[in-house]
């Protein structure tokens, strides 16, 4: 049974992690969540890029955070990539699967999914 | 929304917006009856901002307080014979004790009830997207607390570590659905 006497263990490992972490998070993913982005599905999407950036160890390239609605409710859930020195993607009616494979080739491989950005998807 | 969790984040994520620092969930069931409260601190209201909160064709839109989210709960807490209700001191008015509580009522056995769904992950979510904010769940079946979360509580042994933390996260859900297996556990084996 899990105890709040765990979260000192956790907290003694993570001490020097932290120090590590400083000034960095060169690549964000904004994943929208508001009433739109929820109704359409985006707590699994979100949990997804937290599990797989932690498991791609690449959290200490990659920050995964939230936003409100993002104006185009039709297309969620919305997830937008941004990386210094690049355009932003805006990635479209995002699903765990997608999420995954966005994980794999654009945050560690460094490629676009063209055919799940917006510029793809709308018509 | 297919499950009520999601409006319990959607409700959270308006408290947030509004500022909140501490915001309670809490589900309580009791019998065929489930009661939704989500109370927070946050700026609060204008008794004329909340007269047209639950009508789905007003939103502050620039400000974005309230979307469609009230709305929504109210008709799936309407549609099952229960009700929804809103209070809020807004800050203007009540500078030293604002904020708001959005009561929902449901009955169960109805036809039209949604699914309470994972709740566990709807808090996690809140405090991924939150770390700062501190929460207080709780989840009360029939007079027993099946489960519940104080990230205060945690914020004291863990100092100013982030919540929103790999690790951290990762208890806090296995925390919760551990909670939620051993009330179950106990359950069946007292029937």
């Amino acid at each position: 049974m899990k105890s709040l006497e765990e979260l000192k263990a956790i907290k003694e490992r993570m001490k020097d992690k932290v120090v590590l972490r400083e000034g960095t998070g060169d690549i964000r993913v904004v994943v929208g969540m508001a009433t739109c982005g929820i109704a359409a599905g985006a707590r699994p999407v979100l949990s997804t890029f937290v599990e797989e950036v932690n498991r791609a160890a690449l959290e200490d390239k990659v920050t995964v955070s939230q936003t409100g609605c993002i104006g185009i409710c039709q297309f969620e859930p919305v997830v937008e990539i941004f990386e210094a020195g690049k355009d932003k993607v805006t990635y479209v009616k995002m699903n765990p699967e997608k999420a995954k494979r966005v994980v794999e080739e654009h945050l560690k491989g460094g490629r676009v999914i063209s055919e799940y950005t917006i510029t793809a998807n709308n018509d | 929304m297919k499950e009520l969790s999601l409006n319990i984040l959607d409700i959270a994520e308006n408290s947030l917006k509004a500022g909140s620092t501490l915001t309670g969930i809490e589900i309580s069931e009791n019998g065929d009856r489930l009661s939704l409260t989500i109370t927070d601190n946050g700026c609060g209201m204008s008794e004329d901002t909340l007269k047209t909160v639950i009508d789905p064709f007003y939103t502050t839109r620039t400000t974005r307080k309230v979307g469609m989210g009230l709305p929504l709960l109210k008709m799936e807490a309407e549609m099952t014979g229960g009700g929804l209700s809103v209070e809020s001191r807004w800050v203007n008015d009540f500078p030293d004790s604002h904020g708001t509580v959005v009561r929902a009522k449901f009955v169960k056995s109805h036809i039209d009830f949604v699914p309470l769904g994972d709740v566990t992950e709807s808090i996690i979510t809140l405090i991924q997207g939150h770390p700062d904010s501190d929460f207080v769940f709780s989840h009360i079946i029939d007079g027993e607390r099946a489960a519940g979360l104080d990230t205060r509580e945690l914020r004291e042994i863990l100092g100013d570590l982030p919540l929103n933390s790999y690790e951290i996260i990762s208890w806090i859900r296995e925390y919760l659905n551990e909670q939620y297996g051993e009330y179950g556990d106990k359950k069946s084996s007292s029937q």
